[in-house]
């Protein structure tokens, strides 16, 4: 019981108490011996794969798609890119964009949203019992290297996200725990919760967390960033990546964060291209808002399935198996899309209807984590990903 | 502080509104029949299985393109939608007219007791017959009754895993090469009954998993007991043996969830449960000690229970050290800003939906999502949170205009929040405040009105 409330915490709300965790009243702390940044964006619903990069080499591909391919993607050789993602081909031109497809989890055969996500961030494979599945393969890295700073790591936006829940500290921030109350009310509130530690402290911290989100506007990165983060209007995923740009050009060195608006059961062609323009959206105001750092950052964007390879009679595509996962950053050796890919023949098909996953995701955020901070294989098989075979470098970083 | 301050805080939502006001009308309000849940119905449970088995073959069909079935699928699912939209505002309806506060207090501890939550709009009829037909007809009865009621739930078959539970050696299992799922069974005995210090052993659990089977559910057929499923033979559960050598039967289970309400340990797993909610994040040993010892005497009467508590002096300590959870911080501001049930039921979602779901999301307790079958924390540092107090406040600065047009003055509202309990800074901030909006957020915010 006791573990489990103590992760309970890591994973609701903010697992740092201002007691605990002296940054936030002092000179922010240097973070540990990493220098490489890693930003995980969880895509949840199930992207659509096969629609973010369409395999349009495929003979079969059109034909299960009928209704799908209105607007024609940008050829990027076998495969091409969803239109609405055409704001990151400078990004594929200049070797910062990369893709893994026909990927996926272990996870088989149920096709749940909850159960595909909780899997997905848990790291771990289909044999491991519920309990084990508490923690998030993102906190068991940072449990990996101890000496830490509690700004090493957040997670952003207010869906909860396991895949940084643990036991090691991790913040949590999003516009909502911003506390941005000024004048009387403040010195009022400052007043009442003066007596009582618990409040005053959550206050403190809360207003603290808003002045962390304003970003530096006196450099030219700075005013970039807020400028793009302005622009973006009020419940924009601007403000949730310009966020993680700004902590990261900073101290922290790695972010998650969630995007929803996959679930595509019907009308895929008005859905998923909002969706992807928010993904590229997002990386977009990394890059800007990390300025000379993107070059040592990684961006991984996975998914909990992908999708049905045909699509269904409303236009839309149903639960599947293996998907996409797209890779950026300066870090990243892109403009490739790795993996094997299976074919889309009826006999080539996951069950005759999914995407045959060849690979698996984990295996790629493992060989991320091992090029960015340099953790060793045998961690990331045993603790990182329990049982995991990470099987040979697929050569996704520079 | 007069005590019947004290006692409306501490086992209702604070002083607003008509309710007893002393320890012994206060039990006695629970001896009534369950006035709110009539006056602000959700379901019925022969309802919620009809729209369940509806909602399955309906979609089953049109996945088989079956003519019609389009048609029928989106009819249930509009009705299911209703009921998406009707049952937090009849929770939240119930909170606010509630004059046995502590009747809604208590059936958001039972559910959190036997916490769960379902997946996607099918399994949303059940969790709405789980609150009003498995555990508000029992929250002033015996615990046994309750716990047949939640264990053999649909909705907790589902969530634990029991409906892919099949013995082993049963014909079922033999046949199809399927076995058990112990999820059900760890459950039970590890937070609902006995306590994860309870003296059972993983040989307790696969045998309590054992006399499970057979006990499933499925949407087209409703809940059931299938003797195909069920493991041969008798089960030996904590020293006692449940079941016979031939056919299984429902009853054995029951017989065994009977013994485990009345098992010492649950008396004193449970108690513990109730002063942790109830009185204090650390209660004092001699207040769980009173309530496992009217739990064991009365053999699990829950009304014996909440007497002893209620009755003993920890409940009267002037220390409100606990937080109020999100669902209770925004029920009890509601209903301290006069909001009536009606007018909760009528409200449009683009106002209930900011000043209660979209809020519970953001100050951490989702509403019926907890993170597992452990339940939501109960430590006060859990909810008070820079997130979890910024977003109290942003609600308090905010939602009051929002609900309550004409703001009432600020140095009466704290009276009717708080009593005398408000301390003489908050008085004092109130009086400061630059407008009235100020004034009521202020003392929605306050640790006062946090704490309970």
């Amino acid at each position: 019981m006791d573990r489990r409330g103590f992760l309970r915490r890591g994973a609701g709300l903010v697992g740092c108490s201002l007691a605990a965790h002296p940054f936030l009243t002092t000179v922010t702390l240097a973070s540990g011996p990493w220098d490489a940044r890693l930003v995980v964006i969880i895509l949840r619903g199930g992207m659509d794969g096969l629609d973010a990069l369409r395999p349009v080499g495929d003979p079969a591909f059109a034909a299960a798609r009928p209704g799908l391919l209105g607007e024609p993607g940008i050829p990027l050789g076998f495969y091409a890119m969803h239109p609405a993602l055409a704001p990151l081909k400078p990004l594929w031109d200049a070797g910062e964009l990369g893709f893994a497809h026909a990927v996926s989890t272990p996870y088989r055969g149920k096709r749940s949203h909850f159960d595909g996500q909780d899997i997905l961030e848990a790291g771990t494979g289909l044999d491991m019992a519920d309990e084990a599945r508490r923690d998030g393969w993102l906190n068991r890295l940072l449990q990996t290297a101890p000496g830490l700073s509690s700004e090493t790591a957040f997670a952003i936006g207010r869906d909860e996200m396991k895949v940084l829940a643990g036991p090691a500290p991790v913040l949590n921030w999003s516009p909502e725990a911003a506390l941005t109350v000024t004048g009387q009310s403040r010195l009022l509130l400052d007043e009442l919760y003066h007596a009582d530690p618990l409040f005053r402290d959550a206050a403190q911290e809360a207003m603290d967390l808003a002045e962390l989100a304003a970003p530096d506007t006196v450099s030219r990165r700075g005013a970039a960033l807020a400028g793009m983060v302005a622009q973006g209007g009020r419940n924009s995923v601007r403000k949730l990546a310009g966020f993680a740009a700004e902590r990261l050009y900073n101290d922290t060195r790695i972010a998650a964060f969630s995007l929803g608006g996959w679930d595509t059961h019907r009308r895929q062609d008005q859905g998923i291209g909002q969706s992807l323009g928010e993904l590229a959206d997002a990386i977009l105001t990394l890059k800007t808002g990390l300025g000379p750092v993107w070059g040592k950052t990684t961006v991984l964007a996975m998914t909990e399935f992908g999708r049905t390879v045909r699509e269904n009679g409303t236009r839309g595509t149903d639960h599947g198996t293996g998907g996409a996962m797209l890779l950026a950053g300066g870090a990243v050796r892109g403009g490739q899309v790795l993996g094997r890919w299976p074919g889309l023949d009826e006999a080539d098909l996951y069950e005759r209807r999914d995407l045959m996953p060849t690979g698996d995701v984990r295996a790629y955020a493992a060989w991320a984590m091992r090029g960015l901070f340099g953790t060793e294989t045998a961690l990331l098989e045993r603790d990182i990903f329990p049982g995991l075979d990470m099987g040979a470098n697929p050569g996704l970083l520079r | 502080m007069t005590q019947s301050t004290l006692l409306t805080i501490r086992f209702g939502f604070g002083p607003a509104g008509e309710q007893p006001r002393d320890g012994d009308a206060i039990l006695e309000s629970l001896r009534g029949a369950d006035r709110m849940r009539a006056a602000f119905p959700t379901v019925t449970t022969p309802e919620a299985l009809e729209l369940v088995r509806t909602y399955g073959e309906t979609g089953k069909a049109m996945r088989q393109d079956k003519a019609g079935a389009k048609a029928a699928h989106e009819a249930v699912v509009e009705q299911i939608r209703a009921l998406q939209r009707r049952m937090p505002r009849a929770l939240f309806a119930r909170i606010m007219d509630s004059d046995t506060p502590l009747r809604e207090r208590l059936c958001l501890f039972w559910l959190d007791h036997f916490s769960l939550r379902h997946k996607g709009l099918g399994g949303l009829p059940l969790s709405a017959d789980f609150i009003d037909g498995a555990i508000r007809p029992h929250m002033t009865g015996r615990f046994g009754d309750m716990l047949r009621a939640t264990v053999l739930h649909p909705q907790m078959m589902l969530f634990l895993d029991q409906v892919n539970s099949i013995g082993p050696r049963s014909r079922v299992g033999l046949r199809r090469g399927l076995g058990l799922n112990e999820n059900l069974a760890r459950e039970v005995l590890e937070l609902h009954t006995i306590g994860v210090d309870g003296s059972y052993t993983q040989q307790d659990v696969r045998q309590f998993a054992e006399l499970l089977t057979g006990a499933t559910f499925s949407a087209v057929e409703g809940p059931r007991f299938v003797p195909g499923r069920a493991e041969p033979g008798s089960e030996t559960i904590l020293g006692q043996t449940y079941g016979r050598p031939k056919r299984a039967r429902l009853e054995d289970i029951h017989a065994f969830l009977d013994d485990l309400a009345v098992h010492p340990e649950t008396a004193r797993h449970i108690a513990r449960k109730l002063a942790v909610h109830f009185v204090s994040d650390d209660p004092a040993p001699d207040l769980v000690a009173a309530i496992a010892g009217a739990w064991r005497q009365s053999d699990g009467d829950l009304m014996a229970a909440y007497a002893a508590m209620i009755d003993h002096p920890a409940a009267r300590d002037a220390t409100l050290g606990k937080a109020r959870q999100p669902l209770d911080f925004i029920g009890a501001a509601m209903r301290t800003l006069g909001v009536r049930g009606d007018a909760v039921m009528a409200m449009k979602g683009q106002l209930f939906r900011p000043a209660t779901l979209t809020a519970l999301d953001v100050m951490g307790q989702p509403f019926m999502r907890p993170g597992g079958p452990d339940g939501w924390p109960e430590e006060a540092e859990a909810w008070i949170t820079p997130l979890g107090l910024s977003s109290r406040i942003r609600w308090a600065m905010t939602m009051p205009a929002r609900l309550r047009p004409q703001l009432p003055d600020p140095r009466d509202f704290v009276q009717v929040a708080l009593g005398e309990t408000a301390s003489a800074r908050l008085m004092w901030s109130v009086g400061a405040a630059d407008s009235v909006v100020q004034g009521v957020g202020l003392v929605l915010a306050s640790p006062e009105f946090n704490r309970r």
